[in-house]
């Protein structure tokens, strides 16, 4: 649209709508032909908060026909089709309907139909060329408390839970990162917080984005990196170095279709066991995952409380529906969220570099600056005092530790809370972003008189204490993810004495409700 | 503040020291301890990063804060232990297989933002650590275990990337060259932005003698030119030998031979903005010119370390959000009242959700008073 048009249209506008604008009209000539005072129409029209994509659609659709000899005016009309190419994309629906369409209103102007057809393709292979993605507005059905509200999408919370946990820790904020679809909005998120001290630091690649947060966590920052599945394979070596410095480091990771480039702009689950497992040696770390688009801010918040207070990198998995996906959040209140409090070293006397308290076998954190504290840290095995050991003995003792430590994050875990009963016929059991549609599916199952009650996970690594006495209590397991099965098989290997029965899907899209519940039904029928 | 009297000793850690003997990393290690000992910085504001390879041992033998990392990666590290804490003297050890090969895009990188670190790039042109193959600075045709008929690639000069990635400092020493090398790591670390310095550094087990014909006690006169800014490019046992600029190559003169006297002889400046100079001294190799030490370009540029602080305090002076309750308050908010049950997001009971007012926080002076109140 054109100014003009933004100006009459902005009232219809629904929560978390998208906007997609000509933005070779929003010059100067048209903005106050539109009657707009500022520069900036949105403000005025209130919409600064919804998904924008400004696209020069004037041009991109001249150029489109410059060969097909139309007169200005002809091809001035074709720009709707770019737009329409352009949802095509986004929505990933097909040309075809929309080409026959076409063919048959313009059945006696050849012409006219080739050049809309033109300029559709290249309104679709324009979105595919800049990633651009569907942004979702999700409402959930639940019961809604009072408060101050506001939409937000995954990738702005995640990056303000960041700012939250800095600021709440009192430590500054320092982001490593490198530009990857759909991690790249958390990346601008922090960027734009300069006024708040944060540092982001837009690396030469996926492994500078996270050495950086390593060495700023080594010397006092809360460090993150963000990236999406291919960059977190990249930074696998080096997540083992922060594994093995015990350095508070936090790594998201915005999943996409994978593998290796696979469907940058579509969400899928199937990083878990990557970030699990997918480095070399015995190399554990804390898994979280977000479930919808404004609790990215509170996972966010929680992965830097466990890495600040427990010397312990954690991966936060979120996926692209999750990140671009928004919804209407109850804005919280910085005073009512948890402590942190970082682990700073205190006595030059009794600090070894991997002395450790007796609880939480977190060590202390020492930066440089602090007199007395000199030490060194690394990437080889140490011994308490810090010195290099190849001693058989110790290795065992720190592998063991390494692993316990994250497993004693356990007391940081809420406990695993159901939707629906405490017992029953099947439990859909779900983690991460596919919370919205089995919610959705298990409700409308339970409407429909069926004993079906969801448990979904937040905590990956370490699971919730008590997720055995949850799955005890129910005649059928069922685990849905958006990936061949791989959070089955975690909890295969976590809690053997459990059989599930398994949901997948690999197609780039979220579940949707319909087949959630024709799988569980399956099960209740069996 | 108590006056800060080091010695080399203070900065030396408990640990017993593993190069081989007769190794050049200990007199490398030596001289940037006397460097950092006459620095007058505490030592508690030294953070000594390093990668993979025998030169990487070295903070182990430290007595400031170091981080051993992982291969290639310090150049990467240090820069965030620089930009977390700007006030710290950040120092990256690396190798000529570490910063050139694995660690190359880091490495250009780190110089074209230029944050104030000093690198120590030691330079034995053989892979040490992993026993011995040839090396991104090798030259073409040597024989190594890997390349049993000799390389068939060219190596890379050290100097020549960071004059391509707009280095503002570059500096060359020799291990046995103790003087030297303190002398140019001072300049190091006095120099606002990153440092290189590349050490020629003998391995004695591996590539024994690589430099020999550089070092070479009866032939070093003539074939090290050793550069002091603001003095002419003199070398030769009595001086009698230096640079001149003719037909637009460098080259060797005597000075009293073809009526050469030393106004012809070129003056080193290590401050000049424009490389080609500096790029053709680096170039400089034997046997028809001597190679070139000591500061070779010191140059003032903008630092990244520097314009970050600058760029946040410039934007917090008029910053209309000054802590997080209020980032989440401002653009578009809106009331929910009315709702008398307490909330249970995710249970399974429909409700519609009400929207009453809609109310938008737009006032400085309202969002000021919230983040005081909630404070």
């Amino acid at each position: 649209m054109n100014p003009a048009a933004l100006k009459a249209n902005a009232k219809f506008m629904n929560p978390g709508g998208t906007i997609i604008y000509d933005s070779d009209t929003f010059d100067e000539k048209h903005l106050t032909k539109a009657n707009f005072k500022t520069d900036d129409p949105f403000t005025e029209c209130n919409l600064e908060d919804y998904f924008k994509i400004a696209v020069p659609i004037t041009n991109l659709t001249k150029e489109s026909l410059k060969d097909f000899g139309l007169d200005n005016k002809s091809v001035l009309r074709s720009k709707n089709m770019l737009a329409l190419g352009l949802i095509c994309w986004m929505f990933n629906r097909p040309m075809e309907y929309i080409e026959k369409y076409i063919r048959t209103k313009f059945g006696r102007k050849p012409g006219v139909a080739d050049a809309n057809i033109k300029v559709l393709h290249d309104g679709y292979n324009y979105g595919m060329n800049l990633q651009h993605m569907a942004p979702t507005y999700i409402v959930h059905p639940a019961n809604i408390e009072n408060g101050t509200y506001r939409n937000i999408n995954g990738n702005y919370a995640t990056a303000w839970g960041f700012l939250a946990a800095a600021e709440k820790s009192g430590l500054e904020l320092f982001l490593g990162s490198y530009p990857i679809t759909p991690a790249t909005d958390i990346l601008q998120a922090l960027a734009e917080r300069k006024d708040l001290g944060v540092k982001t630091f837009q690396a030469e690649d996926e492994i500078a984005g996270i050495t950086s947060a390593i060495g700023a966590a080594f010397a006092g920052d809360l460090a993150i990196t963000t990236t999406s599945g291919p960059g977190l394979a990249l930074k696998s070596e080096a997540i083992g170095l922060a594994v093995m410095a015990e350095l508070p480091l936090v790594v998201v990771n915005v999943q996409r279709g994978g593998p290796s480039t696979g469907l940058p702009t579509k969400t899928e689950q199937s990083d878990l066991l990557q970030a699990l497992y997918g480095r070399n040696g015995e190399s554990p770390v804390v898994v979280l995952a977000a479930s919808t688009p404004s609790d990215c801010f509170w996972y966010a918040y929680m992965a830097s409380k466990i890495a600040l207070e427990r010397m312990v990198p954690v991966i936060l998995l979120t996926d692209g529906f999750l990140g671009n996906g928004s919804e209407p959040w109850k804005v919280p209140v910085m005073a009512e969220l948890p402590a942190i409090t970082p682990r700073f070293a205190k006595n030059t006397e009794t600090f070894k570099p991997y002395g450790r308290d007796a609880a939480t076998l977190a060590r202390e954190w020492a930066i440089p600056g602090m007199p007395g504290f000199e030490h060194r840290i690394g990437g080889l095995e140490k011994n308490a005092a810090g010195t290099v050991s190849h001693d058989p003995e110790n290795h065992q003792v720190n592998s063991d530790i390494r692993e316990q430590k994250v497993q004693r994050v356990v007391d940081l875990v809420p406990d695993l809370e159901v939707c629906g009963d405490d017992d029953g016929d099947v439990l859909v059991v779900g983690w991460g972003g596919t919370y919205g549609h089995l919610i959705s599916a298990v409700r409308e199952l339970r409407e429909e008189g069926k004993n079906v009650t969801l448990a979904h996970f937040n905590y990956i690594k370490p699971l919730p204490k008590n997720t055995a006495t949850v799955f005890g209590e129910f005649k059928k397991i069922v685990v849905c993810e958006l990936n061949l099965g791989q959070f089955a098989s975690y909890l295969r290997n976590e809690l053997p004495q459990f059989s599930y029965h398994q949901l997948n899907k690999l197609k780039g899209l979220p579940f949707t409700v319909n087949e959630v519940k024709e799988s569980v039904n399956k099960l209740l029928g069996e | 503040m108590a006056e800060l009297n080091y010695t080399v000793k203070d900065f030396k850690s408990e640990n017993e020291v593993r190069w081989c003997p007769g190794c050049g990393d200990y007199a490398i290690m030596n001289a940037v301890q006397r460097t950092m000992a006459g620095m007058g910085i505490p030592r508690e504001k030294y953070a000594v990063i390093s990668g993979i390879g025998c030169s990487s041992r070295f903070p182990y033998y430290m007595s400031t804060y170091g981080f051993h990392t992982i291969h290639g990666r310090a150049t990467a590290v240090a820069s965030g232990v620089k930009l977390a804490n700007p006030d710290l003297n950040v120092w990256v050890i690396t190798g000529d297989g570490d910063a050139m090969a694995i660690g190359g895009n880091h490495f250009i990188h780190l110089i074209r933002r230029n944050i104030d670190l000093n690198l120590i790039l030691f330079n034995n042109r053989i892979y040490g650590l992993t026993k011995g193959q040839y090396s991104p600075t090798s030259d073409r045709g040597f024989k190594t275990k890997t390349s049993p008929f000799g390389t068939i690639e060219d190596p890379f000069v050290p100097g020549q990337l960071v004059i391509g990635a707009r280095g503002s400092f570059f500096a060359r020493s020799i291990d046995g060259n103790m003087k030297l090398s303190q002398s140019v790591f001072e300049a190091a670390a006095n120099h606002k932005g990153t440092s290189v310095v590349e050490v020629l550094q003998n391995c004695v087990i591996f590539n024994d003698g690589i430099h020999d014909m550089i070092t070479d006690p009866v032939h070093k006169a003539d074939r090290q030119l050793i550069l002091e800014h603001g003095k002419p490019m003199l070398f030769g046992n009595e001086n009698q030998k230096g640079i001149i600029f003719e037909k637009g190559k460098l080259k060797v003169a005597v000075i009293g031979e073809n009526g050469v006297t030393i106004d012809d002889i070129l003056v080193h400046d290590a401050t000049e903005t424009d490389p080609s100079l500096h790029m053709s001294l680096i170039n400089m190799q034997l046997p028809d010119m001597p190679v070139v030490f000591g500061v070779i370009r010191s140059v003032e540029a903008p630092v990244y370390d520097t314009e970050l602080v600058k760029q946040i305090k410039e934007v917090q002076k008029t910053r209309k959000i000054t802590c997080v309750d209020e980032l989440l308050n401002s653009g578009n908010t809106w009331e929910v009242t009315g709702n008398d049950t307490a909330g249970n997001p995710g249970c399974p009971k429909v409700v519609r959700i009400n929207f009453t007012t809609k109310i938008f926080k737009g006032s400085a002076i309202l969002q000021g008073l919230f983040c005081w109140l909630t404070h």
